[in-house]
This record gives structure tokens, sequence and C-alpha cells, in this order.
């Protein structure tokens, strides 16, 4: 174990030494010096300072002095591969733990320690966590259904039925939408326990805004999913949710003002310029809406949503970790 | 029985019940989520949902699969709005006896992430999953004929939970209830933080140290975005309109639209005479009353009720609360204006397609 290298332990002293609690005997500490994962090795088991008082007596054959042979395992951990992978020995120590966390790129969204207030299930409702499980199913059985799914108004139906019937295992389509009307509804219940516990208050304000646009993105994200299946229910939810876009004030052919602008009476807002046509990519929901929010909804928005939420968890470390009183 | 549930669910009663419910559980908030209560509450729903799916209406409604979500997600706003109002009420009682909260007793205890939390995610995790799993293997998703962009269902309706939005059209114009509406939803709660300077209620749950808050936050969230979806989804049908829990979904029931303007109250009820010609004239009373609304309310409000909020909040961020708050609560009130006028437009320009 690299902590084994016998440099002394810094300022920290005894606690950052790695033992569960600093022993009584000061003698014992260099020691345990961090070789708390491994079986102690000769190096170590020398500089002990049993071994250090009877330097004299050192005649003593070699063999009588204990040295375990290392076990498969110890042998593994000890390898340059595995070295090269974890950083630290098995987390049962305070200082291993607190390694565990910050040596891991996924982990040390964490911060090291939390209140024991956030911890509590009553507190949180676990709902950003279960936000972000739900996230990371929809990435993975997104991905399996997009090896099957071709977004063309020839295909996208019936690939969508080759997805139930044919392809084994088939209830990856399930999960995901289950997963996803499921992530709506926990990130509502998230932003309503944020709020109950007056979490947005500061230091954590641009949170509770980065928040915000999550929301929006996943409302976005499954509204632009709605309509992959390409049958009945998804055009005309897509078809009603979209037609709002005409009344957009001025961008909109059918919006308040934008009969104003005009270049010699001729409107320049009209049904294939306007907001409405950006969004759908033609004058009704067609085969080029389909390609468009098939590439918003496996690209753009969750690589957006992915790069927020990294920001999300790294912020409510920098704000001091859940919430509590002050 | 079910034709006094029916009648219930008319729009205008529903709304009310639902604000007053959730008004009421507020103010006894004490008596409300004593765990008896609660437990009858809930017990009393379950009763009457197991009762009603035995009306095929109800259930062929109900079990849409794409509505399923929506079940799950009414136990849980009723579930969690219990919870934190029970801790808030708990924490409350705590602070009046001038004790501390329950969280600042525990928190300047502090636990490792490693294993503690990681832990307990990795629990949720596993049971997130499964959940997931048997569900996926229940409910088929959804699939209905192949699109076709020549045949109209009826009704036909947006996702879900969008569905608090599609019912704002009914009461304003599209630029408003689908543009306009949704932006200020979001700037609105981009700006909660800036605006509420109350210091209080930091970290734990709390009710008595920050009541407008949350009184305004259960109204935009549960009393206005939950109650709305639920209008809409379970008890709009075919031409959006509307049937009791129990009625059958008729393809020929069209409700009879008055449409009255503003306008026409103020000149023609009122004032007795006809509309000006003149656009700008003819509406100049609902811009006024718009703008009154929306400009003097908040000085009216600043010089007398809310004084002591001006001086700790300051204008800036007084003006952009009382805005945003304003433009909450006139959702009810347009939405009133119609059930019992059948007033549509309070300002009615055809000639710039503006309609408020
Ligand atoms: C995709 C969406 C989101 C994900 C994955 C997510 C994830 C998380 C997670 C895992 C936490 C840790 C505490 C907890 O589980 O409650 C958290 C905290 C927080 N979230 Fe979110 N969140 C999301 C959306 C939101 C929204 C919509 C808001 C508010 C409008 C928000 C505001 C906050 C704030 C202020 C905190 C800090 C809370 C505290 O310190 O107590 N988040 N988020």
């Amino acid at each position: 174990m690299a902590d084994e290298i016998p440099n002394p332990p810094p300022a920290g002293g005894p606690a950052a030494g790695g033992a569960p609690t600093p022993p009584p005997a000061p003698a014992a500490t260099p020691a345990t010096g961090g070789a708390t994962a491994a079986v102690a090795k000769p190096a170590a088991a020398t500089a002990a300072k049993p071994a250090a008082k009877k330097d004299d007596s050192r005649i003593a054959p070699p063999q009588k002095t204990y040295v375990p042979r290392p076990g498969l395992m110890d042998q593994i951990k000890d390898s340059q591969i595995w070295r090269s992978i974890f950083r630290h020995g098995y987390p049962n120590t305070v200082r291993n733990r607190s390694l565990a966390v910050l040596s891991n790129v996924f982990l040390h969204l964490h911060p090291v320690n939390v209140r024991t207030s956030g911890l509590r299930l009553s507190f949180t409702w676990c709902m950003g966590g279960l936000t972000f499980f739900l996230f990371l199913v929809e990435i993975i059985t997104g991905v399996l259904l997009m090896f099957y799914y071709r977004p063309t108004g020839e295909y996208a139906y019936q690939d969508i039925i080759a997805l139930g019937e044919h392809v084994p295992m088939g209830v990856m389509r399930e999960i995901h939408r289950w997963a996803a009307h499921a992530m709506v509804i926990t990130v509502w219940l998230h932003m309503f326990r944020v709020f109950m516990t007056g979490s947005y208050k500061p230091p954590r304000e641009f949170n509770w805004n980065i928040g915000v646009i999550l929301l929006v993105l996943t409302l976005l994200l499954s509204f632009t999913g709605y309509l992959l299946p390409w049958d009945q229910l998804a055009i005309w939810a897509i078809t009603v949710g979209s037609n709002m876009a005409r009344a957009t004030p001025i961008a909109g052919y059918e919006g308040p003002l934008a009969a104003l602008i005009t270049i010699d009476d001729v409107k320049l807002v009209h049904s294939g310029d306007d907001a409405r046509f950006a969004l759908l990519g033609g004058r009704f929901v067609g085969e080029a809406t389909l390609l468009r929010f098939y590439v918003l909804h496996c690209i753009f928005i969750p690589l957006v949503a992915t790069i927020l939420m990294a920001v999300h968890f790294w912020r409510i470390r920098k704000d001091g970790g859940i919430s509590g009183p002050l | 029985m079910k034709d006094f549930f029916n009648a219930l669910a008319d729009p205008s009663r529903f709304f009310l019940i639902f604000t007053v419910a959730v008004l009421a559980m507020l103010r006894w908030r004490e008596f409300f989520t004593a765990p008896k209560v609660a437990l009858t509450i809930f017990a009393g729903a379950v009763i009457f949902f197991v009762w009603a799916l035995k009306d095929p209406g109800f259930k062929a409604n109900i079990s849409k699969p794409d509505n399923i979500p929506i079940i799950f997600m009414l136990f849980l706003v009723g579930y969690f709005s219990w919870l934190s109002l029970y801790r808030a009420v708990k924490n409350d009682r705590r602070i009046d006896r001038g004790e501390l909260p329950e969280e600042a007793v525990e928190s300047p205890k502090k636990v490792l992430v490693w294993p503690d939390l990681v832990y307990s995610e990795f629990i949720c995790m596993l049971i997130g999953t499964a959940i997931l799993v048997i569900w996926a293997i229940l409910l088929k998703a959804p699939l209905e004929e192949p699109a076709n962009p020549n045949k109209t269902p009826n009704p036909s309706k947006a996702p879900w939970y969008f569905l608090g939005l599609q019912e704002m059209l009914v009461y304003f114009d599209p630029w408003l209830a689908g543009v306009i509406l949704p932006g200020l939803i979001v700037n609105g709660l981009m700006a909660i933080p800036y605006v509420d300077t109350n210091p209080k209620g930091n970290g734990y749950y709390t009710f008595k140290e920050r009541p407008f808050a949350i009184t305004s936050f259960f109204f935009g969230f549960v009393v206005l975005w939950v109650s709305m979806i639920i209008l809409m989804t379970f008890l709009r049908g075919p031409n959006q309109a509307f049937f009791g829990p129990f009625e059958q979904w008729n393809l020929h029931k069209v409700e009879p639209t008055v449409n009255i303007q503003f306008s026409q109250i103020f000149w023609q009820q009122w004032l007795g005479t006809s509309r000006p010609i003149n656009w700008l004239m003819r509406e100049m009373p609902g811009i006024l009353l718009v703008l009154g609304y929306l400009a003097v309310t908040p000085i009216v409000l600043a010089k007398t009720v809310c004084k002591k909020m001006v001086t700790q909040m300051g204008n800036p961020r007084f003006l952009t609360m009382m805005i945003m708050f304003l433009i909450m609560v006139a959702m009810p009130i347009k939405m009133v204006l119609r059930w019992t006028c059948n007033l549509q437009f309070i300002v009615n320009i055809q000639e710039l397609a503006l309609n408020i």
C-alpha cells in the first residue's frame, strides 16, 4: 500500500495516520502508520517500536519473528495494477474512508462528511438522489433503445413494435418510459423538499437556479421523447403542446404584435418562419420534427443536463453540503 | 352517491373545495398532521379510490397507462405535504418552548459519506430498480395507431405534466397561457431565493417562521399546478367538455360557450352606450384595469398592509415579489370570472391579436 511507505504522518498526527481511534499508547502509532488494509509486511514489522527496542538482542534466530506469507488477495492488492487504480486501503478507517470519496471522480461529488440531520430520509426524502438515479436509468435504457430505433416516418413506429415483440428482454421501452414519468415526479418533489427546508436561502441561491434549469430540461427531455413512438398519442400531444409557440408575441405568426412587423404590407412573421416553424422544422408535426426531437432528446438535452448536474452536485459540496440549521 | 361526486367535480366547485382544503390544512396543520387524522384521511382516500374503481368509466380513465404515474404523483404529493408539515409542526413546538429545531440538535454531528451516505444511496437505487422493473413488467407502455396527421383524436391533450398549462388555455389566450405564463413560472421560481430575505428557516422544517412563503408555494404548486393537472386529465373529455368522474365520456357533449368581453360589460351594461369604434378607446377600461391591478396594487399594499415587508426587503425585491404573486393570483381570479360571468377577455384587441 502506498500508505506504508514509512514517511511520518503529516501534522495531523495519529488521526491522519489512519487509526480509527487514536491509540492511547503513542508508542504504537508508527507501526500502524496506515498499514491497516494489508497484513503487516516485513518493512513495517521491523520498523515497529518493540522490535527496535530489542535491537541489541538481534542475534535471535530469524524464524522466531513470524512473517505471514501474503495471501492471493494481498498480492493482488499489492500489484502495480491495483495500486494504480486504488490509492487507499480498505475503507474502514477515517482516513481511508475520506480517501475513498476524495480520490474517486464519481464519489468526490459528495462532501467527505454530511450532517446527521441531512442524512435522514425524512429530511431529503432522497428525491434528488432518486432523480439522478432515474436519469442514469434513462441513459442506459435509452442507449439500448437507440440500437433498434430509427427516427424516420417509415421505420419509427415499426421499430417501437419490434422493441416490444422481437427484441429479447423487451421491457427496456417500458422501463425507459416509466422512469421518465417517475423522474418528472421526483424532480417536482425534490424542488418541493428544497423549498420546505428553506434550502434555497443563502448560500444556496445559485444552486436553486441551476435546479430550476434542470427542472425545465427534465420536462423538455420528457416532451421531446414523447414524440418518438410516432403514434397518434405522440404526434397529437406534441401538436397540442407546440401549438402555443404560434402565439409567441412578435415571433409567432398568431401572436400579439406579430402583425405589426411588415415591410410594405408584406408580413414578415408567417407560418413558414415563425417560432413554431423553428421548433418543428415545418408547419406541422412531421418527419422533420421527428428527427429534430430525436437529436434534441438523445444528444443535446442530455448533454446539457449532464453538465448542469455536475455543476449542481459540485455546488452542493461547495455550499457546505446538505443544508442544516446554521 | 356517484351523482354527488359528479356534482362536486364541476370545475368551479372542484377548484373551490381543493383550495379551501389546502388552506385549511395549512391553517389547522396541528390538527391535520396528527398521525391519526392523517391516517384517517389517507384511508378515506384509498377507500374512495377502491370504491370508485368499480365504476367502469372511472377505471378506464384512471388505468390509461400514461395516467397511472399521475395517481402515484397524487399520493406522493399528499404524503410529502403531510411529512413536511408534520416535521414543521414538531419543530415549531420546540421553538415555542425555546428549544432548537430537531435538525439543529443533530446537525453539528457529522457522519462520513462513506459508508453511511453511499450505502443509503445504494439501497435507494436497489429499491428504485426493483420498483421500476416490476412496474415495467406489469404495465405495458402505450402504443396507439400509427401517426396520422389527418385524424385528430378527441380529446387531444398535451403530455400530462403540461396539462396545468393546457387548462389555462381555457381561460387565457395562447400567448399568455402557453408562452408568457411558463416563462413567468420559471422566472418566478428563479427569483425566489433573491426575493425571500427571511433568514429564518434555512435548513430545517418550520411553518411559523415563514408562513407567507410556504402558503404561497403550496398555493402555486399544490393548488394551481397539481389540481389543474387532475382537472384536465380526469375531468375533461371530448371537446374539452367537463365530465364528472363517474360520467360517461359522451362524444356529443359540447359545453355552451357564451363569451362576454369586459368592454361589453363596461360600455353596454354599466354605461348603457354602444362600444366606441376606435379599439384603443374601446379597450381602455380593460387596459386600465390590468395596469391598475399590476401597478397600483403593489403601491397600495406597500403603503398599507405590507409596510414592514417593504422596509425589510427594499423596493425592487418587493415589486418583483408582488408582481409575480399578483400574476399567480390572477389565475384563479380569471377562472372565477369565467365561471361566474362568462367573461372571456378583459382586454380584447383582435386588431393586434392581443387578448388578456
Ligand atoms: C435533474 C434534476 C435534479 C437532480 C438530479 C438533482 C440532484 C440533487 C441532489 C442529489 C441533491 C442532494 C440532496 C438531495 O438529494 O435532496 C440536490 C440538492 C439540491 N437541489 Fe437538486 N436536483 C435536481 C433538480 C433540482 C431542482 C429542480 C431544484 C430547485 C428548483 C434543485 C435545487 C437543489 C438545492 C437548492 C439543493 C441543495 C439542498 C440542500 O443543501 O439541502 N435541484 N439536488
